[in-house]
């Protein structure tokens, strides 16, 4: 965690609000995909319970799968928008 | 029906349209309009390519197959695209800063820049590769030959043959665009063009399917839903292992394969594109998936028995007599499989250019990457070969497999093979610790169980395995069985080859990771790569090496091409402040260009041929240290302390000698000063004493005379002594200054016998006509020398009758002049010694010398550039003196 | 008065300077000027008083020095060096070798005078 930790995530004294909602919104954003795992292992369940019918199934997938989209789409604005003390060098294009 | 050649004209007609694409994009952003070229857009509609002709017409007959379950495919790289933050961002960070050509570039680059990694990896990546370019071919075989019903079914012939131009077609594209230039960042702008109208054209095309399907031939929606429910797929068996296992599987090879690493990592022109990928492909992901259930339960339900669900794409338009859609739908088809083949047999060309013919080629080329050949023309011409080989052995793959079903579970294997590449990546990017030996052996370790227990088995029982061996195991061995390893029985193949394959893998990775100790350039990349966020610049690989600039500009040069090669120098010569000239040869400098030649033939060519150029060090002693890591700091302290110490020995060495040198002669001297002491003192006490002798009075007159003639005598010997010294000093300091004149040897021997007095005690014998010498040097001390010779003779020449004979000889283009006596001559240990300093022979009363004679004629003669010697075996006492012919011989 | 001294030295004109003071003085003066044959001159005549010069042809002073000193007969004679080397080692190497006067070149008349007799009452 220490090393990838970018500068301005070590502790500081003072945490200031907007940097500080930025770092939740990062921990937003590496936590979601885990989020979206176990979205698409929840028909499994319903397997185990009793027999699946495959319309449901598509409805529930797509729409779990629209929600993440939607909650990838919000996040990419901040979490782009702050990137790290380092930036990237640019390719002579 | 549509017409087939109508079809085909469609088909040509579209390809002309890519070409244009590709063509047009290119120049745009060779002028250096790039700007609409890097959008997101691009950046994620080229991330497509994911999804190949298996998408476009397997996913239907897999869905009309079992069910929802080839979601699993979309799902898997959706929560990789989902979770970019985590792993996507820091590969295209890592990509971008260290330059990255291909996912073996960056197995190697990481784990200190090894060959053999990238070998591996490369090999992994073609045979796994191979069969799913078949795929494509057969796919897009398939579709020309549902339109081509009204001729009847096509032959096998038929199939190969059109398979055949498409093969070579595609080759033609991707190398057209793939390799027109060596791009140091490596971007194809005209390939991701082409690609990304391919992914409009496929989603356009599937979802225009989708929307006939359920507009044009359901009634909406809610008529769609009961119809899947009123389908033979309305209950889905889900397969809990395989539902996890082929998402984890999707999610791995959407990260290895070759051809996604290429538009993911290596064609990214902007990080922050990334960020919206994240979002965009998904939703690609996600509309492309969404119509895959209706349409196969609708063919299901109109296409008679039989009939392929693969094609159903395809069918299902034509059927209903929609021509237009159904061509739009063939061109959907046709993008699909040739934008992945294009994408792929780049990404192989590149991984097998640079990782398998260049060291190859540099490794037989002893000269070395400056010498001999154009090194850019051998790395574009092998990755042209290199197109054309995967293309080929795509094509033949398609032509044994008899292009039949088998192929389409190739699919899945396929990405089993390549994400056994996965636990070097993660671990790679993510753990100090991985190492080459770690990598290497689960590497190898995974493609092992997945040959043993995937690839093989699936050419059939009888095909590779025999049946024997499939059911008992290799020797009866139960537990080895390829499909039941260790005894788990009962998992589907592929879910079992992807669980052992991927945890012997990772546990052969870990292991061997800890186990083995990485070398100091293993270090340092992971450093870099590990903590990339924390790094802002390129690894720092280079010492102060002197290479000319001149020579590395002509390497340079040799593979980036002469405007490049220019470009970056005149821009580190405007850097350093140096316009006009060629740059220093900083390490900064060396860094950015290993950089750049890294774009063009990976990092571990890169290195090695900088490496040459430097001929030594790859890492230097200050970049170690600034890794801030404990022990390679210690190992470098050590080293550096076993190099000083040579250095010490050596120094210390050097020292002793001097030393011992400055002992001798300060013992010379010693020895010479209380030589001179000696020889001063000893006439001074005869002076004193005998002045004290004549003040007192009881001496009488005689002695009186007597004593004083001594004392005169004395202080004539002191007064010579010093004279004689002074004059060595001269001579031998080199102060002396030659009075350099022509003159006539048998003067000077005449002048010499007139002033040493010779009287009638010696005989002298000469033969004046052939001393008939003219010369040109110092004339007075050619005569002192000879004077001195002389007067040895009359000293020491102990014959009866002494005779000196004087005898003048030539040897070109030198001159001598022989002074010999009759006397018993010189024993032959003093013969050297003679010429010494303070060197008596013989009773110090003949002497009245103090010996310095000798020594002052060997000065002299060196001096005027000639020499004198003695001459042994001549009876008497011999001096050679040898005179160069009209030499002139400046005072220094 | 009968005492007799014996010089080895082989420079001629100080072996002149040297019996010409001595004798003066009532010394008898033997000379010998050999370094091979000194010591065997030494032990035939048994001198007084020796006076030994470091320099001489065939044999080292020092040595003949040491040789003496070794040899029981002339152990207790008294001996004199006589040296044109003005080095402090010369002096230290003579009496470590047990020499009992030591006399640089050049030197006083007076000087030569008194050590011999001083040698010669001891």
């Amino acid at each position: 965690m220490n090393s990838r930790t970018p500068p301005e995530q070590r502790p500081a004294v003072f945490l200031e609000r907007t940097s500080y909602r930025r770092r939740r919104l990062r921990d937003v954003g590496r936590l979601l995909p885990f989020i979206g795992a176990l979205l698409f292992l929840v028909p499994l369940l319903w397997n185990a319970g009793g027999e699946t019918r495959t319309a449901m199934a598509m409805v529930y997938l797509f729409g779990a799968w629209a929600v993440l989209i939607a909650l990838a789409a919000i996040l990419s604005r901040p979490l782009k928008t702050r990137d790290d003390v380092a930036q990237q060098s640019n390719g002579p294009d | 029906m549509l017409s087939f050649n109508i079809l085909i004209t469609v088909a040509l007609g579209y390809v002309v349209l890519l070409f244009g694409v590709a063509f047009y994009a290119e120049r745009r952003a060779a002028q250096g309009h790039t700007g609409w070229l890097r959008s997101s857009l691009i950046y994620t509609l080229s991330l497509s390519v994911y999804c190949t002709a298996w998408t476009f017409y397997g996913a239907v007959g897999y869905a009309a197959r079992s069910g929802l379950e080839f979601l699993t495919i979309y799902l898997g790289p959706t929560l990789v695209m989902i979770g970019w933050w985590l792993i996507l961002r820091k590969l295209v960070r890592i990509g971008r800063s260290q330059r990255i050509t291909s996912i073996a570039d960056l197995i190697s680059s990481r784990f200190g820049k090894s060959n053999t990694l990238g070998v591996i990896v490369t090999v992994l990546a073609v045979i796994g590769t191979t069969p799913y370019i078949a795929l494509q071919l057969q796919s897009v075989t398939l579709s020309f030959s549902v339109f081509a019903g009204d001729s009847g079914p096509w032959t096998a012939q038929d199939l190969s043959g059109t398979a055949l131009w498409v093969a070579v077609g595609l080759a033609a594209f991707t190398v057209l665009f793939g390799t027109r230039t060596l791009d140091s960042n490596e971007r194809h702008h005209g390939v991701v063009m082409a690609i990304a109208v391919e992914a409009i054209v496929k989603l356009f095309a599937l979802v225009a399917v989708g929307v006939f399907v359920v507009w044009g031939i359901a009634s909406g929606p809610t008529d769609i839903l009961a119809r899947i429910d009123a389908s033979p797929i309305a209950e889905w068996q889900v397969n809990g292992g395989r539902w996890v296992g082929l998402t984890f599987l999707s999610a791995a090879a959407f990260l290895c394969l070759p051809r996604m690493f290429q538009v993911l990592v290596v064609e990214n022109a902007d990080e922050q594109h990334v960020a919206t990928a994240g979002w965009a492909f998904p939703l690609y992901l996600a509309v492309m998936s969404l119509f895959v259930i209706p349409i196969a339960v609708v063919g299901l339900d109109l296409m008679p028995a039989g009939s392929n669900p693969d094609l159903f794409v395809l069918t299902l338009p034509l059927s209903q007599g929609a021509n237009g859609l159904a061509t739009l739908s063939f061109l959907g088809g046709f993008s699909s499989a040739t934008s992945m083949v294009i994408v792929a047999a780049l990404a192989l060309a590149t991984m097998v250019s640079n990782h398998v013919v260049m060291p190859l080629w540099l490794g037989l080329r002893p000269q070395g990457a400056t010498v001999s050949g154009d090194v850019r023309r051998v790395v574009i011409l092998a990755r042209r070969i290199s197109i054309a080989a995967v293309l080929a052995l795509g094509w033949l793959y398609y032509r044994m497999s008899g292009g039949g079903t088998a192929l389409a579970a190739i699919g899945l294997i396929s990405f089993c093979g390549v994400a056994q590449v996965l636990p070097a990546l993660l671990g790679g990017i993510f753990w100090r610790g991985a190492t080459r030996f770690g990598a290497a052996g689960g590497l190898l370790t995974g493609f092992a169980v997945w040959a043993y227990a995937l690839f093989l088995p699936s050419f059939g029982a009888g095909g590779v395995m025999s049946e024997a061996l499939l059911a008992q195991g290799p020797f009866g061995i139960g537990w080895l069985r390829p499909q039941a390893l260790f005894g788990i029985e009962g998992l589907d193949p592929v879910v079992h080859a992807v669980l052992w394959s991927m945890l012997l893998n990772t546990s052969v990775f870990c292991v061997g990771s800890v186990l083995s100790f990485p070398s100091p350039v293993e270090r340092l990349q992971g450093a870099q790569i590990v903590n990339v966020f924390e790094h802002s610049s390129g690894p720092r690989g280079w010492s102060r090496g002197t290479p000319a600039a001149e020579d590395l500009l002509v390497m340079v040069q040799r593979i980036l091409g002469s405007r490049q090669a220019q470009t970056v120098f005149e821009q580190e010569a405007n850097r350093q402040e140096l316009s006009g000239y060629l740059p220093e040869i900083t390490p900064d400098f060396l860094e950015r260009l290993e950089r750049e030649l890294a774009g063009s033939v990976g990092a571990a060519t890169a290195h090695a041929m900088i490496s040459q150029i430097l001929g030594g060090a790859a890492v230097s002693v200050e970049d170690l240290i600034a890794v801030a890591d404990e022990t390679a700091q210690m190992m470098e302290y050590s080293s550096r302390l076993e190099a000083q110490s040579v250095e010490l020995t050596r120094t210390a060495r050097q020292l002793r000698d001097a030393n011992d040198k400055l002992t001798a002669l300060s013992i010379q001297k010693d020895g010479f000063l209380s030589q001179i002491s000696h020889e001063l003192r000893t006439p001074m006490t005869s002076i004193r004493s005998f002045s004290e002798l004549l003040r007192d009075d009881d001496v009488s007159d005689v002695e009186r005379q007597k004593f004083a003639g001594i004392m005169h005598d004395e202080a004539i010997r002191l007064t010579r002594l010093l004279d004689d010294l002074l004059d060595l000093s001269v001579l031998e300091n080199g102060q002396v200054h030659l009075n350099l004149q022509d003159g006539n040897l048998r003067d000077i021997i005449d002048r010499a016998l007139v002033a040493s007095k010779q009287d009638a005690s010696l005989k002298v014998v000469r033969a004046p006509d052939h001393e008939r010498e003219l010369l040109h040097t110092d004339l007075d001390r050619l005569g002192q020398v000879f004077i001195n010779l002389v007067a040895n003779a009359q000293k020491y020449c102990d014959a009866d009758r002494p005779t000196l004979e004087i005898a003048v000889s030539r040897s070109e283009p030198d001159v001598f002049v022989d002074f010999i006596d009759n006397g018993t001559g010189i024993p032959r240990k003093h013969q050297a010694v003679i010429f010494e300093k303070f060197s008596r022979l013989s009773d110090q009363a003949a002497a009245g010398g103090a010996g310095l004679g000798l020594a002052i004629c060997r000065e002299i003669m060196e001096r005027l550039g000639g020499s004198v010697t003695y001459l042994p075996g001549k009876g008497g006492a011999a001096f050679r003196v040898v005179l160069p012919r009209a030499q002139a011989l400046a005072a220094q | 008065m009968g005492r007799r001294v014996l010089l080895i030295e082989d420079e001629p004109n100080i072996i002149e300077a040297i019996s010409f003071i001595l004798s003066r003085d009532g010394w008898t003066v033997h000379t010998h000027s050999d370094g091979e044959t000194a010591a065997a001159r030494v032990r035939k005549d048994m001198p007084e008083v020796l006076i030994l010069d470091v320099m001489l042809p065939g044999r080292s002073g020092f040595d003949i020095l040491r040789e003496l000193r070794e040899d029981k007969v002339t152990n207790a004679l008294p001996i004199m060096m006589l040296t044109a080397r003005g080095q402090t080692k010369d002096r230290e190497l003579a009496e470590k070798l047990g020499v009992t006067a030591f006399m640089t070149k050049p030197f006083s008349n007076k000087d030569v005078l008194s050590k011999v007799r001083a040698l010669a009452d001891a």
